[in-house]
């Protein structure tokens, strides 16, 4: 496969991921917003702009109104959702005749949706963002289902998750704070709520439920959140597909010289199979949250020194 | 045949039906149709407006959702257009596409000797045939390409001529495109979505199948595989996606099943192509370029060409990689040269040319330039290096400021521009609002020449969409047709 296409596919399908995650973080916090009048609108967007990354030109101005519209629509911020789809559907369609007519089809009419002029009053604020992540998950599943799972769809699939483990991550340290160090300033009988949105921002609730029943505790949620095997958006989760990903792609290109690129997937993902989640209570959480932002980094230069950017001289030697 | 067709229907509005001098491609006269034409006219006359309408929404939507759109450029916003597209089909019978097809296939293996010549011995200069100064001052003769041996003699491996038929029904050239000419993708995309809305209508007429034209265009490019190379691995290089047609180059690399690349996927290492892969470099052995000349190189031609790839002449000189179409073959559709194409033909082949040009007069011979200066108003002026319906005068429509302005124009410049006569070329019936009325339409049918020399049967049939128009190009408002050649 040309390094360009792998390279348009990764991108693609993270930015999609990366629409979807911002799209259901905004719709979670909007939602709560109608409940609970204790945390203050300060904190809670504070927090949601923490676990975006803080994204640059983004500031707080007391309005969470504004600012959600900005994430959502304003052009000029590259990590807004409608940037991430215009940008995913840049990729696409540099790889038109790679993805499957219906994959093409159901990310232009979502990019046709999104760019139509007028949207940000067309259409109620949650109405859109509901919208954007339905498509996104049609999308998903369009994929999976259109598309020969050759090494194509694993660079989609490596783009997926090590973006959603970044994310999740991210998200994690943004309430490190709330939930373990000071769980005080969470006003009394706010907790439960705070708990369900961090829960619901990875769509977690549910699955969270059938594992530890509706009891919410930090340590339960850090635990599921970080190393549920079964969960698609557990860290854990995306980080065995991303690497299960990685493998295929290793074996279908034949590179021998992919060695040091396993070795960093398969250590964060020893790192995270064989934990407990006392293991990393025992340490310091946002150092450990950092950390494996820092490995998604790593594996990232490492993927495209070894699949896309690397130099003539390397390739003809190897 | 029938005389005269009844006109069955008063539904199908023709009142307003211009016709004269032009060659009508359906009726022979008012109220007479040419008898081919009667059954398709019969079938839309039976359709209730609603129903036509309809289908024509069904046909733009498929259109659109398959994406094939080309890019209008000089616009930041909706630079994606979709090719205005006319129901009615236009109908070649079996005789006249005889005489086309081997006037075509005469005329690309005319010019192929004619590029090998001019790049080795010369012989047809020194016979004085073509003039070396039109040979020598075209802007795209490729000095780097003399005594350079292309693969099998094979220059011009692609092409799609432009045809426009003459008051008198006859098919005449109206132009080469030797370089990289585009469309086909729209003559296949307009075969598939009129089979599907008038698939009736399609049935009852024996059309001739071009659906081949992929795999044709694969052996083509096959066959000119450097030698030692059996399993040659072809591309198709584009310049990206916000090339005007993209789209087809997509298609293409799609439906031949061969890797669509861009310049900067492609490395020459000691005169050998290689494109970068997740698996590391592999070799390119075939390259179907979809860049002109002057961008596809740095080192050999523009040096500020983002496009091209380092060092890929040298390969090509080096017989390592084998490029369609070879450099240089512009010099052969040079609209000045055109004019001299009958004289090649009969050079080479001692054959009478099949298909006719039209009038041209050079700007270089000084009583044609006299002529064609007094007589502005009535003839159509071409720069002989612009295509896309740029750099032209049509005397007729012109002002007398636009006027005085060529004429200054070719005293300064006169190897810069032809003039031929206002050909008020064919019309054909096109679908406008609900009713039909008459646009001009030419035809550009696809030559490949590889082992044999094939013209698959049918081609682009564009059209003039704005009324008494007789610009088809699609970036200057034109439209297109499905054009079905019959076998019998």
């Amino acid at each position: 496969m040309l390094s360009r296409v792998a390279d348009s596919l990764y991108w693609m399908s993270r930015y999609l991921e990366r629409a979807e995650h911002t799209a259901r973080l905004l719709d979670v916090n909007l939602n709560l917003m109608l409940d609970e009048s204790s945390t203050s609108s300060e904190h809670r967007w504070l927090r949601v702009l923490t676990a975006l990354g803080k994204p640059r030109d983004v500031e707080w101005n007391d309005d969470a109104d504004a600012l959600t519209r900005t994430l959502s629509f304003d052009t000029s911020i590259k990590s807004s959702i409608v940037c991430c789809i215009v940008s995913a559907r840049e990729n696409s369609r540099h790889v038109r005749e790679q993805i499957s007519t219906e994959q093409w089809h159901r990310l232009n009419s979502l990019y046709l949706q999104v760019t139509k002029p007028g949207i940000e009053n067309g259409m109620e604020l949650t109405e859109f963002l509901q919208m954007v992540m339905e498509a996104i998950h049609q999308f998903q599943g369009i994929t999976d289902s259109t598309m020969s799972h050759g090494e194509g769809w694993q660079f989609i699939q490596v783009g997926r998750f090590i973006e959603r483990a970044s994310a999740t991550a991210m998200l994690l340290e943004a309430y490190h704070d709330d939930l373990w160090v000071h769980p005080e300033k969470i006003p009394e009988g706010n907790e439960y709520l705070e708990w369900m949105g961090l829960l619901r921002s990875a769509t977690a609730f549910e699955a969270y439920c059938k594992v530890y029943t509706a009891d919410l505790t930090p340590n339960q949620i850090l635990e599921f959140l970080l190393l549920d095997e079964q969960f698609p958006h557990s860290l854990r989760f995306a980080i065995d597909s991303m690497q299960c990903a990685l493998e295929a792609i290793q074996r279908d290109s034949g590179k021998n010289r992919a060695d040091g690129l396993h070795r960093l997937a398969g250590r964060l993902q020893a790192l995270l199979s064989f934990s407990s989640i006392d293991d990393i209570l025992r340490q310091d959480i946002v150092a450990a949250l950092h950390n494996i932002q820092a490995q998604c980094r790593t594996i990232h230069s490492t993927i495209y020194e070894l699949y896309i950017d690397y130099s003539i001289q390397t390739a003809l030697a190897g | 045949m029938p005389q005269k067709q009844s006109m069955q229907s008063p539904r199908m509005a023709t009142n307003n039906y211009l016709l004269d001098h032009a060659y009508d491609e359906m009726f022979l006269d008012e109220g007479e149709l040419h008898s081919h034409y009667e059954l398709l006219f019969g079938h839309f006359s039976a359709l209730p407006a609603d129903e036509l309408q309809r289908r024509k929404q069904a046909a733009d939507l498929s259109f659109l959702n398959q994406g094939i759109t080309f890019t209008v450029y000089g616009r930041q916003e909706g630079t994606e257009k979709i090719f205005p597209y006319d129901l009615l089909p236009r109908i070649i019978t079996a005789a006249e596409w005889e005489k086309v097809e081997h006037g075509l296939m005469q005329r690309i293996t005319a010019l192929n000797l004619f590029l090998k010549d001019i790049y080795n011995e010369g012989r047809i200069l020194q016979d004085g045939i073509v003039p070396r100064e039109i040979v020598y001052s075209c802007r795209q003769y490729r000095r780097q390409m003399v005594g350079l041996q292309v693969p099998r003699n094979i220059y011009i491996a692609i092409c799609g001529t432009d045809l426009i038929r003459l008051e008198n029904g006859e098919f005449v050239v109206l132009e080469d495109n030797l370089r990289v000419p585009s469309g086909v993708s729209y003559m296949l995309t307009n075969r598939r979505v009129m089979k599907r809305i008038f698939p009736q209508l399609f049935r009852s007429y024996n059309v001739r199948p071009i659906e081949q034209y992929t795999q044709l265009l694969l052996g083509t490019l096959r066959s000119l595989a450097p030698e030692g190379r059996p399993e040659p691995n072809i591309v198709l290089l584009s310049p990206g996606v916000f090339n005007s047609a993209y789209f087809e180059h997509a298609y293409l690399a799609r439906q031949m099943g061969i890797e669509l690349v861009e310049g900067r996927d492609l490395v020459v290492h000691d005169n050998v192509v290689y494109m970068r892969t997740t698996s590391g470099l592999r070799r390119v052995d075939v390259i179907y370029r979809r860049v002109d000349d002057d961008f596809i190189d740095p080192l050999a031609y523009r040096p500020d060409s983002m496009l091209g790839v380092a060092g890929l002449f040298n390969a090509y000189r080096a017989g390592n990689v084998s490029l369609a179409n070879a450099f240089g073959t512009g010099v052969a559709d040079d609209k000045a040269l055109y004019a001299y194409v009958p004289d090649i033909i009969r050079y080479y082949l001692t054959e009478e040319p099949v298909l006719k040009n039209v009038e041209t007069y050079l700007m270089t011979r000084p009583s044609e330039r006299q002529h064609t200066l007094a007589n502005l108003d009535k003839l159509v002026v071409k720069a002989v290096g612009e295509s896309g319906g740029y750099g032209m005068l049509i005397g007729p429509q012109s002002t007398a400021a636009q006027r005085e302005e060529f004429a200054a124009r070719i005293e300064a410049d006169p190897r810069n521009y032809i003039a031929q006569p206002t050909i008020s070329f064919s019309r054909a019936p096109c679908l406008i609002g609900d009713s039909l009325e008459p646009r001009h339409v030419d035809l550009r049918p696809y030559v490949l020449y590889g082992d044999r020399v094939t013209v698959v049967p049918g081609g682009l049939t564009r059209v003039a969409l704005q009324r008494g128009s007789l610009v088809v190009n699609s970036s200057q408002g034109g439209g297109s047709k499905d054009t079905w050649v019959l076998s019998q």
